[in-house]
């Protein structure tokens, strides 16, 4: 640890209820370096950079500039203190001008008004020397992603930040466009601006840093320079090793084909294609994983074939019949459940009871109503019989669902997708968040379904849980399917270098 | 990429081609009727500008408001109870001007208790606005009693030379205090919003208040104040209507123009000068109307005019009049983390 | 014998019973008595004896049966009112445009009162009242697509849409409808037919009975029906509803529709049962009040009964307040508008009872009807 570094932070503490984001964290950034922050996500890498520029207080532990102890009660402390940050998601004010973002909250004037001239000059100027070329009268709304970022990055810079801080920067870029930002970043740091580098990309990583700090579980695990350590050792450090009690699968000889999908694209709201020609087939009695750090499409794959959204050119078929629009009635109706993602945002509502919950998607159907009447009795002992089934706690079915804890709640989502006649599961990060006896309970259920005959489409950002449950993986990154293997063919390790964008031709070699 | 963006003036004038195009028009149909018949244009065009006086006030307080990211319904509210002060202020100190400076006081102060209710409280702000209505209305109307006599109206002066010019001289140089007020603050708020850093930060606060604020401004600030300020400036418009323009108090004698300012606000695309232009056309329709149906030219129902504006801004607001975009973090209370 | 454990079983069940009663209606009663209470503040500052004030109150509202009628009559199109935003609010809409369908269900109700000759009562009451309701329907609808399809803001176009109601109405009662009758320079239709008038049961409006019948309708609606189960889940969370295949769009316009033809049944009630005609000025107010009656009552159709009777109350003693205290009646609007306040700031209240600071509770309007 060395002490004279431009930023040092000891001991930080930043807990989010029970949880320890960030769990007595040591990092020094010295002056003119490139240091990478690697790590998985819930690593705590972004909750300690808030802290550090500002937007979170940290409960305990102490952060020193420049050798002198200071404390950011709020952003513009540690804009004063020449930290500036680009954060993943920008914050830029879409209908504003390049000059306006840029200039915001530090606005040239003269007179009381805004000096335009001098701004825009200031802008190019700045822009110039940095080899970061921008129009500042463009409309930020305009450009695309890899020049917004420049803007973000120029707001630093204006802002004569000496620490610069990037989080996961090449999330939103192509190869060239990440290869220009790195020599972007090599020529801040020859003039003398730290650079902090967020990313879970391993290659970049030992291209460009100076020296990479690994963070786990909130805790920095080790530090090092590139040249002490390979891509194995990495990844290594970054996925750990997690204790799960095994799960013993059995053999299953998968049936025939249940789900198939053909060469589909999924596009966004701004029309950036976020699944690209991805095709694939699960068998009945088969699980099917698909590996990937968040943020590669998986999200909205699922949400296309769930019905949420729409699907651009391709086929979806279940059971041989090609669905022509997917609706999630229909889809339901057709024997497929869903596990979603985001629990209490998807798949409950919070203020209705446990009983309502379990309902949700069959409220309408024989026994629970018939025609438009309901029949409350019928819904108690149907959610009574399932309390007991899947053991939700406290077995109350009039309980507010919002008052159980993750686990539980996750039960209560089982309990409803599971209990009726499927023969196709999507589960899409089935044990987030979730204590370990709640994870071994999804994952017996899982494993129990594909053991019945149900095909099993699972979606995970989880390692471990992909490696234990799958039959067969699928890697998917930048929207894409890049590879697909039976699960005995990978090791963990191998699997984690392909998720961090190391392709399976330049593999090192295994021992 | 476009190799260079258009300039300047050229944007401008893209920007603003319906009501540009609209003012043109508008231009010379006057112009050829002042040839035909130059008393009773003139008598329209006066009347115009009286009765746009309020709208504009109460649109500029509106969309003050919404660019920082709050709605503002209680525009009404606001208005009814300046007045009533004015007017309160005007009996008990027979001073016109105190009167106007509490007129605007309690205008702010209506403001501020918007700003903490949305902001401080996080109420909902239709309701808050709800309340603001329903507050002023019950209060001016409990402490209000007929009979009273206040220290008169405020007189029009001429500006020299300028209230000579044919047309356009006696229409708008010849006015009271208040109505040349609303056109320096038409400019005012306009070039505030567009070209003062404090406009700046204000409709950052209003497209994007999570950007606004890691870059260390302070978004409740922001909005507190932006609230008071509109609230003063609707405060103005009750002067105008007790103080300028009628000289005493009614029950409820705002009679909706608040909600009509609403509307000319949408209308005038959440600009300062747009506005005034929505304003205007909205007076205008209404003093053409009267001056028809007293010459008995045309009968149109006065309510048919009235419902005007109310049409245009739905009509705006589905899409069907050009696109109309509020700011973009307007109706959700923002939290820090 | 009774053992001391049964007893203790016994109060522990009272003990939840009264909690439960409590967190349901703690925060309107609280705001009901401090709204009050800062009411008499404001007489007080103004001379006035809030003693006396609200015995006159009590007086003009419920002392004896005629008064007691009044009240009836003055909340009957409040109970409509307050059912229609109610109803809205739990799907996360908030129609500020009843005040327009009401109005303009009154309308189409007088006109069919007064121009149709003839037909028995049995036919004429319920034509009219039909009429009106559907009337108002079809006029919320306009707004419910235009939210739906364009995204314009319910509230706005409600508040436009209500002027645009005001102004046409008025239009039809001075000119087209205008009361024929010799001597008549009122604005307002002519009275409705006496086979279209409402009668009163021994002093209790007839509109009434059918007001508390369809809250009771509104009710097992909700509680009983899938239709009041999709409401309350779009109401709470629009994802979880699309999730689980509830067609959010159609369903939110349907419920614009439904709203609208509680705002325009109760406007057709106040004119067939109250009025006797369309006069403009009457009904001001109603659409406004029904917003705090919907919030007093949590946006349950059963409590919407007690909350439109406070208000009703309020109103219909006013007179009475104003004739032996010499009080405005708009003290009334100022108490009502701080119950407003009170119990939209939820927390505030909350605060005032425990005494503690509260968890961030959802507010009772659910979930974004500001952004759907």
């Amino acid at each position: 640890m060395n002490a004279a570094g431009i930023l040092n932070v000891r001991k930080i503490l930043k807990k989010f209820h029970e949880v320890r984001a960030n769990d007595h964290i040591d990092f020094d950034l010295q002056r003119g370096e490139i240091h990478a922050l690697l790590g998985e996500n819930g690593a705590g890498k972004s909750t300690l950079m808030n802290i550090i520029c500002g937007l979170y207080r940290p409960d305990s532990g102490e952060i020193y500039v420049e050798g002198q102890r200071t404390v950011f009660r709020n952003p513009r402390d540690a804009i004063r203190m020449g930290i500036g940050m680009v954060h993943q998601h920008f914050m830029l004010v879409p209908t504003f001008t390049v000059a306006e973002n840029i200039s915001l909250g530090a606005e040239v004037t003269r007179g009381g008004f805004i000096d335009l001239q001098n701004s825009n000059k200031n802008i190019r100027k700045l822009s110039e020397a940095y080899g970061l070329h921008v129009v500042p009268e463009t409309l930020t709304e305009n450009l695309p992603v890899g020049i917004q970022q420049r803007v973000e990055i120029l707001k630093a810079l204006y802002r004569r930040s000496k620490i610069l801080i990037l989080d996961e920067p090449t999330a939103v870029l192509t190869p060239p466009e990440a290869d220009d930002l790195f020599l972007i970043m090599r020529r801040l740091a020859d003039r003398g601006v730290s650079i902090v580098f967020i990313t879970h990309k391993l290659k970049e990583v030992l291209k460009i840093a100076h020296r990479i700090s690994v963070l786990r579980k909130g805790r920095r695990v080790k530090t090092m320079t590139p040249s002490e350590t390979d891509e194995t050792e990495l990844a290594a450090l970054m996925v750990g090793r997690r204790v799960y009690s095994k799960i013993d699968k059995g053999h299953k000889r998968p049936g025939e084909i249940i789900f198939e999908v053909n060469h589909i694209s999924v596009t966004d709201e701004r029309n950036i294609e976020v699944v690209r020609d991805v095709s694939f087939q699960v068998r009945a009695g088969e699980i099917f994983g698909v590996a990937g750090v968040q943020g590669n499409g998986q999200t909205e794959l699922v949400r296309a074939l769930c019905g949420l959204w729409k699907i651009q050119g391709g086929t979806v078929s279940l059971r041989g019949k090609k669905i022509r629009t997917l609706d999630p009635r229909r889809l339901n109706q057709m024997g497929v459940a869903h596990i979603p993602e985001d629990r209490l945002r998807h798949g409950l509502v919070r203020q209705f009871c446990v009983a309502d919950n379990q309902i949700l998607c069959d409220y309408y159907k024989r026994p629970f109503a018939t025609l438009w009447l309901r029949d409350w009795d019928a819904q108690l002992k149907h959610s009574k019989r399932l309390i007991d089934q899947f053991d939700i706690r406290p077995g109350n079915p009039l309980e507010p669902v919002g008052n159980l804890s993750g686990g539980n709640q996750q039960k209560v989502i089982l309990s409803r997708e599971l209990s009726r006649e499927i023969c196709f599961l999507i589960a899409n990060q089935p044990t987030r968040g979730l204590d370990v006896a709640s994870m071994s309970f999804v994952h017996k259920k899982i494993v129990d379904m594909r053991n019945q005959g149900v095909a099993v489409l699972l979606v995970s950002v989880e390692l471990d849980e992909i490696m234990a449950l799958s039959d067969r993986i699928a890697v998917m990154s930048g929207g894409q399917f890049v590879s697909v293997f039976a699960a005995d063919q990978l090791s963990k390790q191998q699997l984690g270098l392909i998720m961090t964008g190391i392709t399976p031709g330049d593999m090192p070699r295994q021992p | 990429m476009k190799a260079t963006p258009p300039t300047r003036i050229k944007q401008i004038f893209y920007h603003h081609r319906t009501g540009l195009s609209l003012g043109l028009i508008v231009f010379g149909a006057f112009v050829w009727m002042y040839h035909t018949q130059p008393l009773a244009t003139t008598a329209v065009l006066a009347s115009a500008l009286r009765q746009s006086v309020p709208l504009a006030l109460g649109a500029l307080c509106g969309l003050i408001g919404e660019r920082c990211g709050v709605m503002n319904i209680g525009i009404e509210g606001q208005m009814l109870m300046a007045a009533f002060c004015g007017f309160m202020i005007s009996v008990w100190s027979g001073n016109l001007l105190i009167a106007v400076i509490s007129a605007v006081t309690a205008g702010a102060l209506m403001g501020l208790m918007l700003a903490f209710m949305t902001v401080g409280l996080k109420i909902d702000q239709i309701i808050s606005g709800v309340v603001i209505n329903i507050l002023a209305f019950g209060i001016s109307g409990y402490f209000y009693q007929t009979g009273l006599s206040t220290a008169g109206k405020l007189q029009a002066f001429p500006l020299g030379a300028l209230a000579k010019i044919p047309l356009v001289g006696p229409v708008f140089f010849n006015n009271p205090p208040i109505t040349y007020g609303t056109l320096l603050l038409v400019f005012g708020v306009h070039v505030v919003l567009f070209y003062t850093p404090w406009g700046l930060r204000t409709r950052a606060v209003g497209e994007h208040p999570k950007a606004a604020d890691t870059l260390g401004i302070n978004v409740y600030l922001i909005r507190y104040i932006n609230l008071a300020v509109g609230g003063a400036i609707a405060g103005l418009a009750g002067a105008f209507l007790t103080l300028e323009a009628v000289g005493t108090f009614e029950r409820g004698m705002t009679n909706g123009r608040g909600f009509v300012a609403l509307a000319v606000m949408i209308f005038g695309k959440w600009t300062p000068l747009g506005a005034w232009g929505a304003a205007l056309l909205f007076g205008l329709a209404t003093a053409v109307q009267t001056q028809l149906q007293f010459a008995e030219k045309l009968d149109i129902p006065h309510q048919f005019i009235g419902m005007l504006p109310y049409l245009l801004t739905v009509a705006v607001l589905a899409g069907f009049v050009g696109r109309a975009r509020p700011p973009e973090a307007l109706g959700t209370p923002y939290t820090k983390d | 014998m009774h053992t001391s454990r049964q007893y203790s079983v016994l109060s522990r069940f009272f003990a939840t019973q009264l909690r439960r009663a409590f967190q349901a209606i703690g925060v309107p009663v609280t705001a009901v008595m401090v709204g009050l209470l800062i009411g008499a503040a404001v007489l007080i500052a103004h001379g006035a004896n809030p003693m006396a004030a609200y015995a006159a109150l009590w007086q003009g509202s419920f002392s004896h049966l005629a008064a007691v009628g009044r009240t009836l009559e003055k909340t009957t199109p409040l109970v409509f009112s307050g059912l229609a935003l109610a109803f809205a609010f739990k799907a996360g809409l908030f129609n500020i445009g009843a005040q327009g369908q009401l109005l303009i269900g009154a309308f189409a109700a007088a006109v069919v009162g007064c121009n149709l000759k003839g037909l028995p009562p049995m036919i004429h009451i319920p034509l009219a009242l039909i009429t009106g309701a559907a009337v108002g329907g079809l006029y919320a609808l306009v707004q419910g697509v235009l939210k739906v399809y364009t995204g314009a803001h319910e509230v706005i176009t409600g508040i436009m849409l209500n002027y645009v109601a005001i102004n046409f109405t008025d239009y039809l009662a001075a000119g087209p409808f205008k009361d024929p009758t010799p001597g008549n320079i009122i604005a307002r239709t002519a009275q409705i037919q006496e086979t279209s008038q409402i009668p009163q049961l021994g002093g209790i409006p007839i509109g009434f009975v059918v007001g508390v019948g369809m809250a009771l309708v509104l009710w097992w609606l909700i509680k009983k029906t899938t239709l009041g189960f999709e409401l309350r889940t779009i109401g709470f969370n629009v994802h979880a509803a699309q999730y689980a295949g509830i067609n959010v769009k159609r369903f939110l316009v349907l419920t614009m529709l439904f709203s609208g033809i509680l705002a325009g049944l109760g406007g057709a009630v106040e004119t067939q049962g109250v009025v006797h005609r369309y006069q403009p000025g009457f009904n001001v107010g109603l659409g406004f009040d029904g917003i705090t009656i919907a919030l007093l009552a949590r946006t349950h159709p059963l409590g919407i009964i007690p909350a439109a009777l406070l208000v009703g109350a309020m109103r219909a003693g006013s007179n009475r307040m104003q004739f032996a205290a010499g009080v405005s009646p708009e003290i009334v609007d100022v108490i009502l508008a701080l119950i407003l306040f009170l119990v939209a700031a939820d927390r505030l209240v909350r605060w005032m009872i425990l005494k503690r600071p509260a968890g961030t509770r959802l507010s009772v309007l659910g979930a974004g009807w500001n952004r759907q």
